[in-house]
């Protein structure tokens, strides 16, 4: 005889944990997933793999020393990480920057967003499943960034190029010509780019209405950059809070509306486009001058505190220094864009199948470095 | 009338052998099982350098070149380095299962080609039920396939073999049903049959048939977009993620195998087998194949994943009504229409096919979305 009892079936939820070696959690950022079949219940961050006490040791080095540290730390985005950095330690010792250097650290950054996103997008469309074909396309272009930034600063990774009063050396002459070129082409790039995945059927399956982000939740997690963004926040701290020359150039904020992946990746394709249009104002004002402010190699803030915070490529990147008049800050600490985006993440991923919580993980683009310090 | 009463009363006769054939029965079997094993490994080594090459073209890179002319010896080194490679079986896994498994996969993939005809009457058996075999035996890969997800006593292999199980249950019913159209139509279910049938090549003749057939048949091979047993940015590897040395090569092979083994089924049964011009006709089918390959790679690069859901959704939303709709026009054609107007009826097919597929792409809804958990 059988009975109901008999004929359910006894199911439990079982616990999968991605990473921290996992294809997808791009570093080594782990995830206790509780999962019902493929349904994703509940998941638990675990962060701290890549801890290297960044923070600490910026206590142990000069103000100039702690430069190349920054760039550990979003090592997708070093040019940012310099700049807020620069810029905190110059709001600290009341250092005033050349103009010649504002406009190449503008043009710098903006460049570093462009790299910055194709990266983002690249890794979101690969955690969709689009075999790394955008994903390479993405990274052909970015190659042609770093080419610009090896030019100026010799480096093609961790650049150590900002310094504190201006930048460490001027661009060579063949920069802007270089940089010319590569700003005509990359709108045809961009143009073709979104033509292939706008409209694609499978991608607008996959990532419309897929992991959705409130405003309030937005705001109220305090989510910055393009997650937040997405989301309709319009919130953009190189309006909202004009450092640098930021106030001197036209540009709209890309702001969405649903919150959800597509929208993220929408948005990050506009500021690409918004990027490249401050680049471009940029290029022909670029007075001539010192790149540099006369600044001690050993500066000595006056004992005192300061924050200085940028709108990174990932949202809002802050530094908080506080000095006590020696040669190193008594204490640095970093506002992490990646930490803060990703606490909303539990929100997103509730309900939603295995394969959509990797592409929502993707769509908020983090970097270890960034989260552990 | 069942299945079984057609296969009995079509007055096809038995035959194993040609009545040319030299030799006897059993010289005929030896040959052809030694050629058949032979050609599936040399199309497998093709397939992968197609493969590799193509991915490489597609994603602006070069591909492996290095080996040999234009690389064409990659396949080998692959071969050399997973044979050198240590085989890890994982403390907990089912030993027997595990080891199994490979074997289990790999066989029904080779067991396919004994039907598929190289040129006229130059197949292993010449089935007068061929294509109920090809139907049969294209889904026992599949136990292969779960006891290696199951047998590893991994989770990440355990769902990804979850998947497999229930893609391939739900894609046999549209990919049977494709088939029953052109069975109709040649009016003989062995292969060899069909292609002496083609005068016409049959993906003209049912258009609509050939695309469920493809998507249907890409699907139950784990080819792009359908990718999601060995997701490899979802769940690592999927079935395979424990296995490592000769018998992770072994599911590398079933993989290859069985694109080659759908590539020849699509190209017997809907472009015209070996039939063709000037050349020689083992080589028409070779091409054939080839071609039919590539459109898979070709998809492979272009086309992000779908998710379970959405695959489940295509299957019983998509694939199974339109299949059943085929199958009716067909078999009203079949009976009413004059066969001397084949080409007339070609176009109508054309047009019913995209009128179908684009009502149908209005009305349907890709997956179901989140879950409240």
């Amino acid at each position: 005889m059988v009975t109901t009892e008999m004929m359910t079936l006894k199911t439990e939820p079982f616990i999968l944990n991605f990473g921290p070696v996992h294809p997808s959690t791009h570093g080594v950022y782990r995830m206790r997933a509780t999962l019902d079949g493929e349904v994703v219940i509940d998941i638990e961050p675990v962060v701290g793999y890549l801890h290297r006490g960044i923070e600490k040791l910026a206590e142990e080095r000069t103000y100039t020393g702690f430069i190349p540290l920054t760039d550990r730390l979003d090592y997708i985005s070093p040019m940012s990480n310099n700049l807020a950095y620069c810029l905190a330690v110059e709001k600290l010792a009341g250092i005033k920057v050349p103009e010649r250097a504002e406009y190449i650290r503008v043009i710098m950054a903006e460049l570093q967003r462009i790299a910055n996103h194709c990266i983002a997008v690249g890794s979101f469309l690969n955690d969709c499943g689009a075999f790394f074909t955008p994903f390479l396309y993405l990274f052909r272009e970015r190659e042609k960034i770093y080419d610009l930034f090896e030019m100026v600063c010799g480096q093609r990774v961790t650049y150590n190029y900002m310094r504190i009063g201006g930048v460490s050396q001027d661009i060579p002459d063949e920069f802007l010509p270089a940089l010319q070129k590569f700003t005509a082409k990359l709108p045809g790039f961009l143009e073709e780019f979104d033509f292939f995945l706008k409209q694609n059927e499978i991608l607008l399956a996959r990532a419309k209405g897929v992991g959705i982000l409130t405003k309030e939740t937005a705001i109220n997690c305090s989510i910055s950059g393009p997650v937040a963004r997405a989301s309709g926040v319009k919130q953009d701290l190189r309006k909202a809070d004009p450092y640098s020359i930021y106030d001197r150039f036209e540009f709209d904020i890309p702001v969405g509306e649903a919150g959800d992946c597509y929208d993220r990746y929408r948005v990050r394709i506009e500021e690409m486009r918004q990027s490249l249009r401050i680049i471009e104002q940029a290029m022909p004002d670029i007075p001539s001058g010192p790149v540099r402010a006369d600044v001690p190699h050993l500066v000595r803030p006056p004992a005192g505190e300061a924050y200085a915070h940028i709108e990174a490529p990932k949202g809002e990147l802050g530094f908080y220094l506080v000095s006590d008049n020696s040669i190193a800050p008594y204490r640095c600490h970093v506002r992490p864009t990646s930490l803060i985006n990703l606490t909303a993440l539990r929100e997103m991923v509730r309900g939603w199948k295995v394969a959509d919580l990797i592409i929502i993980f993707g769509s908020i683009d983090i970097t270890m470095g960034e989260i552990d310090r | 009338m069942a299945i079984t009463d057609f296969v009995i009363s079509s007055n096809l006769p038995m035959q194993a052998t040609p009545p040319d054939w030299p030799g006897g029965y059993w010289w005929h079997w030896l040959f052809f099982t030694i050629a058949l094993i032979v050609f599936v490994l040399v199309m497998v080594m093709g397939a992968i350098y197609i493969e590799r090459r193509g991915l490489g073209r597609m994603q602006s890179r070069l591909g492996p070149n290095r080996t040999g002319p234009f690389g064409l010896l990659q396949p080998v080194a692959d071969a050399i380095k997973v044979l050198l490679k240590e085989n890890i079986v994982p403390d907990k896994a089912d030993k027997l299962v595990h080891w199994l498994a490979p074997v289990v996969a790999f066989v029904p993939a080779l067991m396919i080609f004994a039907v598929v005809p190289f040129q006229d009457g130059a197949l292993l058996a010449d089935l007068n039920i061929g294509i109920l075999y090809v139907v049969a035996i294209s889904s026992v890969s599949t136990v292969g396939v779960f006891m290696a997800g199951w047998g590893s006593s991994n989770k990440y292999s355990l769902l990804g073999a979850m998947r497999n199980v229930a893609a391939v249950v739900s894609y046999e019913i549209p990919l049977a049903l494709s088939v029953v159209g052109t069975v109709l139509v040649a009016g003989t279910m062995s292969m060899n049959g069909i292609v002496v049938a083609q005068d016409i090549p049959f993906i003209l003749l049912q258009p609509l048939g050939f695309l469920l057939f493809f998507t249907a048949g890409c699907a139950e091979i784990n080819r792009s977009p359908f990718d999601l047993m060995e997701a490899d940015s979802e769940i690592v590897a999927g079935f395979h993620t424990e296995y490592s040395g000769m018998k992770f090569a072994m599911f590398y092979l079933v993989e290859y195998a069985e694109a080659i083994a759908i590539s020849a089924i699509i190209t017997t049964l809907f472009l015209s087998g070996w039939r063709g011009p000037l050349l020689p006709p083992w080589l028409w089918f070779i091409i054939k194949v080839i071609i039919v390959f590539f459109v898979m790679v070709w998809t492979r690069t272009t086309l992000p994943r779908i998710r379970i859901d959405q695959l489940m959704a295509l299957a019983w939303k998509f694939l199974l009504p339109l299949a059943l709709i085929n199958l009716f026009i067909t078999a009203i054609q079949v009976l009413v229409w004059p066969t001397d107007l084949p080409w007339i009826m070609v176009i109508i097919n054309i047009a019913i096919m995209v009128i179908l597929v684009l009502i149908w792409s209005k009305f349907f809804k890709l997956g179901w979305g989140r879950v409240e958990v």
